[in-house]
């Protein structure tokens, strides 16, 4: 239970970072982000990961910040997640990135763990990946060739992959302004309070004239990636806000499901069973939010 | 062989400068380098909350924190809360000791460091608050219902009185 021996670095600036991780990828050493550390130091306790090199992020006081840049959210990749969650400014602009965090582990946990961690991080069961989905998130990403945004989309991969370079570092995220009256919820099956989940499905949809708009569901902890439930979005695009048609979609959002995933907590039907409940849940709950 | 890094800590109010291997964790850092204790070490990979700590007032998992990541921050641990002065218990521990709220005592100074937070942030908290706040710390033997008792009993004794 402790960590394999390694090397340390803590760059003082990103470009030292950058810098340091194209050198040591040149030197085909093999380095590690640390952020936050609450999702690395487990797997480094467990010697699931031993890395040779921690390149320590701390001193990178400047990716510290939550602000608005002209209506869309702005969130530095070293904010901690309870700053995240205790924000005026995020639970305002993004109600629903709020609610996630706040469903991230536990207090110590998320006092600790940064915002971008989680998303560079990638973990299958994790709310981010899923919600970035649902709210067209941008990763800015900085690397020896200057720095690029990644939408959500091409962002994560599969399995604890992002489309990061090993010389890259993640930033920033932004969301895209979350407009006035769009429902959304999420809504996720955990074994224990703070568990990762076993299963969990995030909505969003406008309502136009008593009709479902601009649907989004995305589910985490299902697949080796979080994933768009799309056929469950299409029929209920233009659909009346109504349990009959919350219950069509979260039917569809189960049955189109491909093969997932299982382990000794939760078999692959059972998952499948999970995200029908939790599809209905989590839509019910967005159409009935006072907004 | 590693390389050694520096760590400058202020843990309880006072000042440590060690030479550490980046690997050491804060829990073993504490208890090793500073013969502190009273940090528990139990799952070491951050599900139990035993080696619960305040990090520059914020609760952390010290064995999900390295000793380097520490550098140049205040600790304050269970040491830290009786008072220095007159070695009177922390009304936190009066409460866990008065409120039987622990047996064996090996997850109490983490439970008492997640109080110590919450009565800070929520010097009135709902009984939905408190299980929220203790959600991330184990015990296996109280059964949980008198430790919750003794963090309202805590609570209730360091609510600033009101004037009457």
């Amino acid at each position: 239970m402790k960590p394999a021996p390694f090397d340390y670095h803590a760059p003082a600036t990103i470009d030292e970072a950058v810098a340091l991780l194209a050198r040591l990828d040149g030197e085909g050493r093999d380095a590690k982000i640390l952020a936050g550390g609450q999702s690395l130091m487990p797997m480094l306790a467990l010697r699931v990961a031993r890395p040779e090199i921690l390149v320590d992020l701390r001193r990178l006081g400047t990716l510290d910040y939550i602000r608005d840049e002209a209506g869309t959210l702005a969130i530095g990749a070293m904010t901690s997640k309870q700053a995240a969650a205790d924000s005026a400014l995020v639970r305002r602009a993004q109600p629903l990135f709020q609610a996630a965090t706040e469903l991230v582990g536990h207090r110590q946990i998320r006092n600790r763990g940064s915002v971008g961690g989680s998303f560079a991080h990638a973990d299958p069961a994790s709310e981010y990946p899923a919600v970035a989905l649902v709210l067209d998130t941008g990763f800015e990403a900085a690397g020896p060739d200057g720095s690029r945004t990644i939408a959500a989309a091409d962002f994560f991969i599969t399995y604890m992959t992002t489309a990061l370079e090993p010389t890259e570092i993640l930033t920033a995220v932004r969301f895209a302004p979350f407009p006035a009256g769009r429902r959304w919820a999420i809504e996720e099956f955990a074994r224990r309070n703070g568990d990762l989940a076993l299963a969990g499905v995030t909505v969003t949809f406008d309502v136009d004239a008593g009709l479902c708009r601009n649907v989004r569901i995305a589910a985490f902890g299902v697949q080796a990636t979080a994933l768009r439930l799309t056929a469950a979005e299409a029929l209920l695009e233009g659909r009346p806000a109504q349990a009959a048609q919350f219950d069509a979609a979260s039917k569809e959002a189960a049955a189109a499901l491909d093969d997932p995933m299982s382990c000794i907590h939760a078999s692959s039907a059972y998952r499948r069973h999970l995200v029908g409940v939790l599809t209905a849940r989590a839509l019910g709950q967005a159409a009935a939010r006072p907004h | 062989m590693p390389n050694k890094q520096r760590v400058e800590v202020r843990v309880n109010g006072t000042r440590y400068v060690r030479e550490v291997e980046p690997r050491l964790t804060l829990a073993d850092f504490l208890r090793h380098e500073l013969n502190l204790g009273g940090t528990h070490v139990g799952c070491e990979h951050g599900i139990c909350g035993a080696c619960t700590v305040l990090v520059d007032e914020r609760s952390a998992r010290a064995c999900l924190t390295l000793a380097v990541q520490a550098d140049g921050c205040g600790i304050t641990t269970v040491e830290g809360l009786r008072d220095p002065s007159s070695g009177a218990l922390h009304p936190i521990q009066q409460a866990f000791v008065d409120g039987h709220g622990l047996q064996c005592g090996f997850c109490t100074p983490g439970f008492m460091m997640t109080t110590l937070e919450l009565l800070r942030c929520t010097p009135d908290p709902s009984e939905e608050q408190i299980k929220e706040a203790l959600g991330g710390n184990l015990c296996r033997c109280t059964g949980y219902q008198s430790i919750l008792d003794s963090v309202k009993l805590a609570a209730q004794r360091m609510k600033p009185s009101t004037p009457a």
